[in-house]
């Protein structure tokens, strides 16, 4: 996979550059924080995979993360006995935005992008309504999820890797995992063939959302409350779909895979973090993040080109 | 004889939308009872308007601009840096953001026909690029100011004869539709329109794609310098001004009926479209709804109007199956 080379060779640079500025970037602390940083996206990213290799995409996971958030720590108030609803909770909520993308998308024929930047529009304006800031509180013991750790590796990271497995051997071994490929591959063949494809293209917006809807969860614990602006203020829905692309998945659908994400997502992470490293300009990092973007990708346009394949 | 007016498919819906929304405001508030209160409506919706004629261009081809809301704000500041309150800035600065707009384009449609990457990669790269660099020059909050003559575009208006004092905006609006009306009718935007609905069947007829496709986001970038200069001079210097845009103008482009990965739609209901967008804000705020359920009303409204788009769409193909075996 082209993406865990450009990942070595970002490492390589990253660390001769940290260490040039008298640092280290791989040291423990440095992992850590990479690996922190690629659990929220990653959890993004894996859900984002699903909907854009059925050919769709997912617009409202951002806003999504702040609302399970809310929900999530509201529901616990503080209370070690509430965990367990709230996360539940959480996650219901998540999966039913995930339904109404989907069913907006299938039912309604609504393009992908508007049906979800609505949704995406409507949390908002739920959000903006409701909330001025941060609310509700997660007790102490739920607080482990998100700074515990086993040796260097921190819970959460593991969760998500289990996660991101898990939504590999669905994609890649099970029979609605090769419907998404083939759903997002040319639709109509899929139809014909007997695939359904309204169901396919609803239950990976189900598994996206509660993929966002983890993360929020997440994000709760980490942050000890619930925030409004969590997913949108670190831009998550164009954060995700970024991992995605980089990972060589094609936007049109039928192409890429969790691998391939989850290299995207450690490329971000690790720019982000040489850039801390560094203590690069943040505003410097947009701009670099959207020129390696572009660059990637037109890498791959280039590479399916000398293949010879046509598209 | 009866005359019919001769309009794009899809256009109709967007009027009957517009003209009822019209229609309301004048119930709605007293300053809609007169003409100036639609001229002050025109007037705010002149930059909307005018991105949305912008991303007509680019939806029809069969692409997303989604980095005119960062172009936007990245004029805003640039023109606020360089003209820095002298007047005698303000004509070259103006050609140095007509450029920029230009240059943007250039960049975002060179990338996307040469590099074959999507362009809605490629905006939202640019849309990265432009945001960051913006802040990294500001340091986050923008310097400088703009002179009293460059926001005569914005804010200003001259007497016309019959109507009164017109909002510069207002003419700058009409002769970018009329431009763009009259360029969609001629040769040239024909075959944008079947760019975005078969480019092959364009390229093996002889037509010069990327070509197109590089002019269309040209276009886009102008056009977004142009609603930056009206919105600089209307709202003045922020470093949100653009914020969002980009998702507001692809909305009205939408509502106007124009099909998502191109091929069909009128310039014109795009334009129609982004002034019920604003028609629509300005009812919500006289009857009371609070600025944070907008972005609300707008996620319900662009999944409605999308949806009955293909609905329509299908009934009408539904009507013809069931009367084609009357055809002899």
């Amino acid at each position: 996979m082209t993406v865990y080379l450009a990942l070595v060779a970002l490492l390589v640079v990253g660390s001769v550059l940290v260490a040039v500025d008298g640092g280290v970037l791989l040291d423990q602390g440095g992992i850590l924080n990479i690996l922190t940083r690629s659990t929220v996206l990653g959890l993004v990213a894996v859900g984002q995979t699903m909907v854009i290799v059925t050919g769709s995409l997912d617009l409202s996971v951002a806003y999504l993360i702040g609302l399970c958030s809310l929900v999530a720590a509201e529901t616990m108030s503080g209370q070690g006995s509430m965990v367990l609803p709230g996360v539940v909770l959480a996650l219901a909520v998540a999966a039913a935005v995930g339904l109404v993308n989907g069913l907006v998308i299938t039912v309604l024929k609504a393009n992908a992008f508007i049906a979800t930047l609505g949704v995406a529009l409507i949390l908002r304006g739920w959000l903006e309504q409701n909330y001025t800031g941060p609310a509700g509180s997660v007790p102490r013991s739920f607080q482990h999820l998100g700074y515990d750790r086993v040796g260097p590796v921190p819970v959460a990271a593991l969760l998500m890797l289990l996660i991101a497995a898990g939504a590999w051997w669905y994609m890649r071994r099970t029979r609605p995992g090769y419907h998404m490929y083939a759903v997002g591959g040319d639709i109509e063949v899929a139809r014909l063939s007997g695939v359904r494809t309204s169901r396919t293209i609803v239950i990976a917006h189900v598994l996206c959302a509660l993929m966002a809807g983890l993360a929020g969860v997440f994000l709760a614990s980490r942050l000890g409350s619930g925030a409004p602006y969590v997913g949108t203020d670190a831009g998550y829905d164009l954060e995700s779909i970024a991992a995605v692309v980089l990972g060589g998945a094609a936007l049109a659908g039928g192409r890429g895979g969790v691998v391939g994400t989850l290299g995207g997502v450690l490329i971000l992470a690790t720019l982000d973090t040489i850039f801390d490293d560094l203590a690069v300009d943040p505003f410097f990092k947009d701009v670099v993040r959207g020129v390696v973007l572009i660059v990637a990708v037109a890498l791959y346009a280039r590479r399916k080109l000398t293949s010879g394949r046509t598209s | 004889m009866t005359w019919k007016p001769r309009l794009a498919d899809g256009t109709a819906p967007v009027l009957v939308v517009l003209v009822v929304l019209l229609v309301a405001l004048a119930f709605a508030g007293p300053a809609y009872s007169e003409p100036a209160g639609y001229l002050a409506l025109l007037k705010r919706a002149a930059p909307l308007v005018i991105l949305a004629i912008g991303q007509y261009f680019v939806v029809v081809s069969g692409g997303f601009d989604l980095s005119v809301g960062s172009l936007v704000t990245a004029e805003v500041v640039i023109a606020a840096r360089l003209i820095s309150g002298d007047d005698g800035n303000t004509w070259w600065v103006i050609a140095v953001l007509l450029g920029f707009g230009v240059l943007v384009g250039l960049v975002n449609g060179l990338i996307t026909t040469k590099l074959l990457v999507p362009s809605f990669i490629v905006t939202l790269g640019m849309l990265l690029v432009l945001d960051g660099a913006v802040f990294l020059w500001t340091g986050g909050a923008p310097r400088g100011a703009l002179s009293p003559s460059f926001r005569v575009f914005g804010r200003g208006a001259v007497d016309v004869p019959v109507l009164g004092a017109v909002p510069w905006s207002v003419l700058i609006l009409l002769a970018v539709l009329v431009g763009a009306v009259l360029f969609m009718r001629g040769g040239t935007g024909r075959t944008l329109i079947a760019v975005g609905d078969n480019e092959n069947a364009v390229r093996l007829a002889g037509g010069r794609v990327h070509r197109l496709r590089l002019l269309a986001f040209v276009l886009s970038g102008v056009l977004a310098a142009l609603a930056a200069i009206l919105l600089a001079g209307f709202a003045g210097v922020s470093a949100q001004v653009g914020q969002g845009l980009e998702f507001r103008a692809i909305t009205a482009v939408v509502l106007g009926g124009v099909l998502l990965g191109g091929g069909r739609g009128s310039v014109v209901a795009a334009a129609a479209g982004a002034l019920s967008l604003e028609a629509l804000f300005s009812l919500l705020n006289l009857v009371g709804v609070s600025g944070a359920l907008e972005s609300a009303v707008q996620g319900v409204i662009i999944i409605a109007a999308v949806a009955y788009a293909a609905h329509g769409a299908g009934l009408r193909r539904a009507f013809k199956r069931r009367a084609a075996p009357a055809l002899p």
